[in-house]
């Protein structure tokens, strides 16, 4: 029994489990007919945009197998971009090419990646491999993000993304994912990515975990975790907090990344965030989301959440 | 938020049902609940004989008629005779021919299957007999009798009690040694009952017993109290009945009439038989028409297919028990169930190595057509294709190396089993060879556990001749569907955060 908690440790220190998750919140606040304005890409953008909230710019959609062809006049004179599709989840399916060198491509670690490649993620992309359930689907051409160098040193080949949990417009748990070689520059925690748990008051580092266990420096770079102080932190909350007016949903994930110019730029919406958030910040988010349930009154504001989440879900570092 | 109690009522309404559906089953047709249950059955065997005389013949023998036996097969064959079997209250069968003579034997078979149900309900209350009409002689003895025991008793039952011991006590009064000179004891026991207007009447029994030939049957009295006949065996002195005994014989008409012979008599001979439970409940629906909601009316064909489905929610049910509960991941929701049931068809370990080397095979065909920049649509047409070939192929060399187990991998299905090995492809190239073989060997887990469940002997005995289980499980399913609990593996994934804060 020595690596099994019993259920009532989980459930005094709040955490929340699969199923609750399932039962109690996305399938309680979260209605059905929503859901497409964060499982299309091409969607969430579109509303971001008229919501006023920064995204990366948008290229070019791709919806016809015969427009992967105008894909290399779309991105000519740029340095990088990304292919995403737009109905992917768990970050499946995106292709980021951060150098383009006389109509070669290659990807963050080198590779390049031929013409034919390309060709075929998209018409990946384009029958629905990525998709859920298999549906048809349309690739996006965006930007590449200049990322803010302030992370530099805490992430391997690939960016950290912030991850909020917003729940009924206030942003409950926030993290940091950093990408590592074991995760093979993905943000994803199952892969071997950093968790970071941030500060909802502060934007500082509370906590990390690899694999579920903590750590105090990043594996490849070794450095401090304890040090991580996201700028902007303020706006960043402020975007999260105003997705929920923009989508609807009650329990929301949202998946920022800073750019060097721009600043925070909402990358995703996620309707059915993961549990791994908790493990990152060391606490169970159950108390958080009860707090918030129990609040009654009128509607807040955007400002009036932010500051109401930041005077009650702050905590203490615990590395 | 809306209450949750009108879904445990519908819930628990769906258990109650499905349970009660498959006690009925059980009780009304003795669908045993155990696959392989054996019941004892009795062939019964009763034959007639009579001189001729040159004269048609008409011969009507009682059939049995006994809540406590069920028919589940009679044929009478006679020779030359025609038959008529009359249903009814007094049912009978009746030989007849146009001329007999010499010796006659006529043959009436049947097979019993015991019921349990030893109490013989009255439908009405008989009427009060008219009081019986002693002889000058016997007048006064049976009177001084009769009274007596009156006296001594409460109702019938203890009247009846009373005149039994009295009849049968060793220590005999004048009287009774009188009255037995000229009746037998069964007669007089009736009379005396019928004197005091009780209900009662004489029927007659057969006693099984195995390997027994020339049995006679025995008379045997019925006194009626509060809604229920009660057997007394007044020769031996017993109350009530035994479980071997079949009434053969209960509304006071004659066992065996014959006209146009002589020297005519009935004896029987019996055998005890073990069958199947389950074949014998089969065979009493078919005899019964009856019109219960069950498979065995489908043609055999159809029968087999539906023993198949039926399995399906219990691979369900093990599918979202690990997954919900459990916590154990799956590609492919329901993949495992269907993995499984091909399991069924190839039994395990076959099916093991057959999925196995299907996979692999495919899984490098499949890396070659991944350089080929297809359409997807293509691609996965162009698979299902080639596993069309391996299979061929497999099922070929099994052939020629003379492993039958080999050719039952053609079960296995095929669009299905394509679409795992394009998606085992993408996860290897997306999250790499571990992911593969970790949610590969959590299917194949799943899928074993369900074959486990789905190849149980009484778990397909259970899912195909209760329909009700079926209910039962939809209602787990259902409660599952609302379990808010941790999962197991979340019990371990959650570790670090269980400590004291």
């Amino acid at each position: 029994m020595k690596n099994y908690a019993w259920p009532w440790e989980l459930r005094r220190n709040g955490v929340l489990n699969m199923n609750k998750r399932n039962i109690d919140y996305i399938g309680k606040y979260n209605q059905r007919k929503f859901y497409k304005r964060v499982d299309d890409k091409l969607i969430t953008k579109q509303l971001a945009l008229a919501n006023d909230i920064a995204v990366p710019d948008l290229i070019g959609v791709v919806e016809e197998q015969h427009k992967i062809n105008e894909i290399p006049q779309m991105v000519l004179g740029r340095t990088g971009f990304v292919i995403k599709p737009a109905k992917g989840s768990g970050g499946k399916g995106i292709l980021v090419i951060t150098h383009v060198e006389n109509g070669r491509y290659y990807k963050p670690n080198g590779d390049e990646v031929t013409p034919n490649e390309v060709y075929r993620h998209v018409s990946n992309i384009l029958s629905g491999l990525f998709s859920l359930g298999g549906i048809p689907d349309v690739g996006l051409v965006e930007g590449l993000i200049e990322f803010d160098p302030v992370f530099d040193g805490f992430s391997y080949e690939g960016v950290p993304d912030i991850r909020l949990i917003v729940f009924k417009g206030y942003p409950v748990m926030g993290m940091l994912r950093c990408s590592t070689a074991a995760s093979d520059g993905k943000a994803n925690l199952h892969q071997g990515a950093v968790g970071v748990g941030l500060d909802i008051a502060t934007g500082k580092s509370l906590y990390a975990v690899q694999f579920d266990k903590p750590v105090l420096t990043h594996p490849d770079t070794n450095y401090e975790l304890s040090q991580i102080q996201v700028p902007n932190w303020d706006v960043l909350l402020h975007t999260a907090s105003s997705a929920y007016e923009m989508c609807e949903l009650g329990y929301l994930g949202t998946d920022m990344v800073l750019d060097k110019v721009r600043g925070p730029l909402l990358l995703e919406l996620n309707a059915r965030p993961g549990l791994a958030i908790q493990t990152a910040n060391g606490k169970g988010i159950l108390g958080r989301l009860k707090h918030v349930e129990g609040l009654k009154g009128p509607t807040l504001s955007v400002e009036e959440r932010v500051a109401y989440a930041k005077k009650h879900f702050c905590s203490n570092p615990n590395f | 938020m809306h209450s949750r109690k009108p879904f445990f009522i519908f819930v628990a309404l769906l258990f109650i049902s499905g349970i009660t559906a498959s006690i009925y089953r059980s009780i009304e047709h003795n669908v045993p609940f155990f696959p392989g249950e054996q019941v004892q059955s009795w062939s019964v065997e009763a034959k007639v004989m009579f001189n001729g005389i040159n004269k048609p013949a008409e011969a009507s023998l009682s059939l049995p008629q006994d809540p406590a036996f069920d028919v589940l097969a009679e044929n009478a064959t006679s020779a030359g005779y025609g038959l008529n079997i009359s249903e009814g209250d007094d049912r009978r069968a009746v030989w007849s021919i146009r001329e007999a003579s010499g010796g006659q034997s006529l043959y009436y078979r049947v097979t019993l299957v015991p019921t349990g149900q030893l109490k013989v309900d009255a439908d009405e209350e008989p009427a009060t007999p008219e009081p019986y009409l002693w002889q000058v002689t016997e007048r006064g003895a049976a009177e001084q009798i009769i009274n007596q025991v009156w006296e001594r008793s409460a109702s019938n039952i203890s009247y009846a009690q009373q005149l039994m011991d009295v009849i049968n006590n060793s220590n005999q009064s004048q009287n009774l040694a009188l009255l037995l000179s000229v009746n037998s004891r069964t007669q007089l026991f009736l009379q005396m009952l019928q004197s005091k207007g009780v209900p009662a009447k004489q029927v007659s029994g057969l006693m099984l017993e195995d390997q027994r030939r020339r049995q006679q049957l025995n008379p045997y009295v019925q006194v009626y109290q509060d809604g229920e006949w009660i057997l007394f065996d007044v020769e031996n002195n017993k109350q009530g009945r035994p479980d071997n005994l079949v009434l053969w014989q209960h509304n006071g008409m004659s066992v065996l009439d014959v006209i146009g012979g002589s020297n005519s008599q009935v004896n029987f001979s019996m055998l005890q038989e073990t069958r199947s439970a389950l074949a014998t409940s089969i065979d009493m629906m078919m005899n019964t028409d009856s019109l219960d909601f069950s498979l065995y009316q489908l043609p055999l064909e159809e029968q087999s297919t539906f023993k198949g489905i039926l399995l399906i929610p219990i691979g369900v049910l093990v599918v979202v028990f690990l997954r919900v509960i459990i916590g154990i991941k799956t590609s492919g929701t329901f993949m495992p169930v269907l993995i499984a049931l091909a399991f069924i068809q190839t039994t395990l370990l076959t099916g093991l190595i057959g999925f196995l080397l299907i996979v692999a095979f495919g899984l490098m065909i499949r890396s070659y057509l991944s350089q080929l920049n297809l359409l997807l649509i293509s691609r996965i047409s162009a698979v299902i294709i080639v596993v069309i070939f391996i299979i061929g192929l497999f099922t070929l060399i099994s052939y020629k190396l003379g492993l039958s187990e080999g050719l039952t991998i053609t079960f296995f299905p095929m669009i299905i089993l394509a679409w795992t090995i394009e998606r085992m492809s993408i996860l290897w190239e997306e999250e790499g060879p571990k992911s593969v073989f970790m949610s590969g060997g959590g299917s194949l887990f799943v899928a074993t556990l369900a074959y486990l469940a789905m190849s149980n002997s009484w778990i397909q005995h259970w899912v195909f001749n209760f329909l009700g289980i079926h209910l039962v499980i939809l209602a787990l399913v259902l409660v599952m569907g609302q379990y808010t609990g941790y999962r197991l593996t979340e019990l371990k994934r959650f570790k670090p955060l269980a400590e004291e804060k």
